[in-house]
């Protein structure tokens, strides 16, 4: 590939079901189509989005920045594998 | 959802807008979509950014839905009484020169009770940031008409369209004499918080305006859908138009939406006005108000080095004389 050795950056989406208000912004403006909504409910009543890909996150935290609810974030692994490492 | 997912309290510590979140005030009571959210994110996303020291950033907040961000941001806040964010943010920027001011505030809130205090601050060149959340519409009182709110849209208090012409707030704050004046989307949320960082790095009174949707009263009262349709118009009509003429850049009903960074000049602070004014008037009396940190700094650390001297010799003296006297002491 033209980039090389460089390792694509992955990260992991956590959702917080809870605050969510369902209103779709995470799943629509995701770059790499990580999240879907949910079939469930949540305890107001909206659809939160769920993981659909994790496979798929390419760590970028635009769903962290457009969620109006700071319901959704990401952790890139490399900071969880350096966490761990050092632990 | 997923096994490995934090429980909510987890949540409130893990998030990394816990530092800058009052999270126990959460969830907020914003409406489903509402921009609002958004625009707190980047903030906090630039303030992180540029390394800014939290203890030295203010945050005011008008009355409105947006005026709420003053009570869930972990700065020094301040949730003034209607339109008066402003003058607030001026005084307490006059107290405390080293402060980084930002007024966080809605359409209604800056343009309509406090757009005189608006045009003066601007004029002034007051050190100030001003974010300004314009959702067409005064949210919490129910969908009220603002003065932003474009010509034919329907609000509650103009229910067969609106039939005045509404503030370009661009032009009026290049008008006034701001020396930076953007605009973006709720949609641009990097743009947002380039632009944030950027005015944050500068001197001056910097206005950004934010344009984000009301799903619960400018969308619903004028059918546009809900908070992805308000997106979608973003993103098909706004267009990046760096250094546009602010004459050019009014909005109308679901019309195009000029973005970017239009104004960005240099002109002296209120405060850097005031030095050099009466530093040539009365001379070398005047003592200068509201040094600039690095000046202040520099005479602090000139004190502080100063006064170390002066316990270093007190503290040579001081053992000096106190060890015969415990000597004494055990010998009694």
């Amino acid at each position: 590939m033209f980039f090389g050795k460089l390792k694509k950056a992955h990260g992991k989406v956590i959702i917080n079901p809870n605050w969510c208000k369902g209103c779709g912004y995470c799943v629509k403006y995701c770059p790499t189509d990580v999240l879907e909504m949910s079939k469930g409910y949540n305890a107001k009543g909206y659809h939160p989005p769920q993981v659909k890909a994790a496979a798929d996150c390419r760590d970028c935290k635009f769903c962290e920045l457009i969620c109006p609810e700071f319901a959704i974030y990401v952790t890139s692994d490399k900071e969880e594998e350096q966490a761990s490492a050092s632990a | 959802m997923s096994s490995c997912a934090p429980n909510d309290a987890q949540f409130r510590i893990q998030n990394p807008m816990a530092e800058f979140l009052r999270m126990e005030r959460m969830p907020h009571i914003w409406c489903p979509g509402c921009g609002i959210g958004s625009v707190v994110t980047s903030m906090a996303e630039a303030i992180k950014n540029g390394g800014h020291d939290m203890d030295k950033i203010a945050v005011v907040s008008g009355i409105g839905c947006t005026g709420r961000v003053a009570g869930y941001v972990k700065f020094d806040s301040f949730h003034t009484t209607h339109g008066r964010a402003i003058p607030f943010a001026t005084g307490l920027k006059l107290a405390n020169p080293e402060l980084k001011v930002i007024v966080f505030s809605g359409d209604g809130d800056l343009f309509s009770i406090g757009g005189n205090h608006f045009i003066h601050a601007a004029r002034r060149n007051m050190d100030l940031l001003v974010i300004c959340v314009n959702n067409f519409t005064y949210g919490m009182t129910g969908g009220q008409m603002t003065p932003t709110t474009p010509t034919t849209a329907n609000a509650s208090t103009t229910p067969y369209g609106n039939y005045e012409y509404p503030f370009s707030l661009p032009f009026l704050a290049d008008a006034a004499g701001a020396t930076y004046v953007a605009r973006w989307t709720s949609l641009n949320a990097r743009n947002i918080t380039d632009s944030i960082s950027e005015a944050l790095n500068r001197k001056g009174f910097s206005f950004i305006e934010v344009i984000t949707p009301c799903t619960t009263l400018y969308q619903r009262r004028n059918r546009l859908g809900d908070g992805i349709d308000a997106m979608q118009y973003y993103h098909d009509d706004a267009d990046i138009q760096h250094g546009a003429d602010t004459r050019t850049v009014d909005i109308g009903f679901q019309g195009k939406l000029k973005t970017g960074k239009f104004v960005d000049r240099q002109k002296p602070t209120y405060l850097d006005a005031v030095n050099t004014h009466y530093a040539n008037v009365i001379g070398d009396d005047y003592q200068l108000y509201g040094k600039t940190p690095p000046e202040k700094q520099a005479e602090e650390e000139a004190k502080r080095a100063a006064a170390a001297a002066a316990e270093q010799a007190d503290g040579l003296e001081a053992e000096y004389i106190d060890e015969p006297a415990e000597c004494g002491g055990d010998d009694a």
